[in-house]
């Protein structure tokens, strides 16, 4: 029993990073019909950003780790809105050049960290808080698996209100079901488009900065293996769906989890997963179905 | 004669293929002018092409400003109200949300589409568009576009699909609007060109190949037949 909470809340807590990955591309994907490969570095630079002034300040100090979350939230916001003005926006309706213009920046901005920060995983020291556990019916949870699950829940939170309660939120949800109409009504859906991105850079950035100290360390090879799991979870959720991205975060991660423990073939399992979401159901467990 | 939009040598293209070649007409400041034609002869292309919603060349002015240059969204933003062919709801919204979505102005026109359209724009406000029927989907389309105050109204084919009674309630609400905004309308229906159009363009192959008064076609059942290669007796 005491494996299996462990097991369940390592998941969740595991999901919770790929949730703050997989929101934004969903809502990029969902809006602009971007498949958004370059948004691993937006959340490997915003990790670096918040590790380098989070050490200033002492990232053993739960002050540090604040700042940290805020720097890389606020870099991975602006990476991405730069990303959006300057290379995306030019090629809306050309989808080979966006794939491979993100993948480009991807690749170039793995090498370019690597040359600054070298290629070796960076160790850090946490606030002594993070590297304790709590216990949980006997299982004892390491504090980081909360914070990166109340970090996804506020940003899911927040999120939902800002799509729900705000003019823009309406013009995205609206975007995503027909783009062209939204501009027919006068509205110029670039503007949004900007700002789908600077929300996915910042919930990337977040979850950047969570997953090194999730994993105690960061490299520039971070985001690129969280952007493959956010990307099976973005498809299996429904591409463009906030609440799917949410439901097969939570999913993938405690599948993976359990069957990492048990046989060891986690990856494996979630692949076979989305073969059988594509197979089955190919708009997602929430997506919209093809018109 | 004072036109509020002029079409000149306009050609649309969708997908590297030319579906409007080359269209040109007047609209006049008042009444309905309708836009005829056989299926797929690029009426739909037309609309959009004055939109931009598709790429496209030639000259169009808006109360004499050059728009052909201009971004759909400034297009209309300038006073060009659109309602499009199969109503284009956003499904997953409610009725109210598609409204305020295309409210553009400080005092939107909202009793004036709830005086017209009360069934959807009061009973079923919160309903979501996509579980509306047909005809109460384009009393919300209708509605999108009348919350505003508009230079001019390009209503594609309003009546496609629906059933007689309703029909007659959408001729109902566009003569009404005709009242206050000159309309394009793109229609299949010959008893509502009939009721409310006062001229016609109709074109052929994506080229106009006539205009007029609408009057003097629908009293010429051969030019009729000619034409739009239906019969052209209009049914009392």
């Amino acid at each position: 029993m005491t494996t299996f909470i462990l097991l369940l809340i390592t998941g969740l807590g595991l999901g919770a990073l790929y949730f703050l990955v997989a929101s934004g591309l969903s809502l990029i994907y969902g809006l602009m019909g971007i498949l958004n490969f370059a948004h691993g570095a937006f959340l490997t630079l915003a990790a670096f950003a918040g590790w380098e002034v989070g050490r200033r300040m002492g990232l053993d100090t739960t002050s540090g780790f604040v700042v940290s979350i805020v720097v890389g939230a606020l870099v991975g916001a602006l990476f991405a809105a730069l990303t959006e003005f300057v290379l995306v926006r030019r090629l809306y309706e050309r989808h080979i050049e966006q794939v491979l213009v993100t993948v480009g920046l991807s690749l170039a901005s793995v090498a370019l960290f690597e040359g600054i920060w070298g290629s070796d995983p960076v160790y850090f020291q946490r606030a002594p808080w993070l590297t304790q556990t709590t216990n949980v019916l006997g299982a004892s949870v390491g504090n980081t698996v909360f914070v990166a699950i109340g970090a996804a829940v506020l940003v899911l939170v927040g999120l939902l209100l800002f799509l729900n309660k705000t003019r823009y939120g309406l013009i995205i949800r609206a975007g995503v079901e027909n783009r062209s109409m939204v501009t027919a009504l006068g509205i110029d859906v670039r503007r949004a488009f900007t700002l789908v991105f600077t929300i996915g850079g910042m919930a990337a950035g977040i979850g950047g900065v969570l997953a090194s100290n999730y994993f105690g360390y960061v490299s520039p090879l971070l985001g690129g293996s969280l952007l493959i799991f956010a990307f099976i979870v973005t498809v299996i959720g429904g591409l463009g769906s906030l609440a799917g991205a949410a439901v097969a975060s939570v999913v993938v991660a405690v599948l993976q989890q359990f069957t990492n423990y048990y046989w060891g073939y986690g990856d494996f399992i979630v692949v076979l997963l989305l073969a059988v979401v594509l197979l089955v159901r190919p708009q997602g467990l929430m997506g919209r179905k093809a018109a | 004669m004072n036109h509020v939009l002029t079409v000149s040598h306009l050609a649309g293209r969708i997908g590297g293929q030319l579906v409007v070649e080359d269209v040109s007409f007047e609209v006049p400041a008042t009444g309905v002018t309708a836009v005829l034609g056989r299926n797929g002869v690029g009426k739909t292309s037309t609309i959009k092409s004055i939109l931009g919603l598709i790429q496209r060349t030639g000259e169009v002015t808006l109360e004499g400003r050059r728009i052909d240059h201009l971004p759909t969204h400034r297009i209309v933003q300038l006073g060009v109200g659109y309602v499009p062919e199969d109503r284009e709801l956003f499904s997953g919204l409610t009725v109210a949300e598609n409204l305020s979505l295309a409210i553009r102005q400080k005092n939107p026109r909202l009793d004036f589409v709830r005086e017209l359209f009360p069934e959807v724009c009061v009973e079923r406000a919160q309903q979501r568009a996509g579980t509306l029927s047909g005809g109460q989907q384009q009393m919300v389309s209708l509605a999108r576009a009348l919350i505003n105050d508009n230079r001019i109204l390009l209503v594609d084919e309003p009546t496609k699909g629906l059933a007689p009674k309703i029909v007659d309630e959408v001729a109902v609400a566009l003569r009404e609007a005709s009242n206050t905004v000159p309309i394009v309308l793109v229609e299949q229906n010959l008893k509502v060109i009939d009721a409310l159009a006062e001229r016609v363009v109709v074109i052929d192959a994506g080229r106009v190949v006539h205009t007029g008064p609408a009057r003097e076609l629908l009293d010429d059942p051969a030019r009729v037949q000619q034409l739009l290669g239906v019969h052209g007796e209009v049914a009392a």
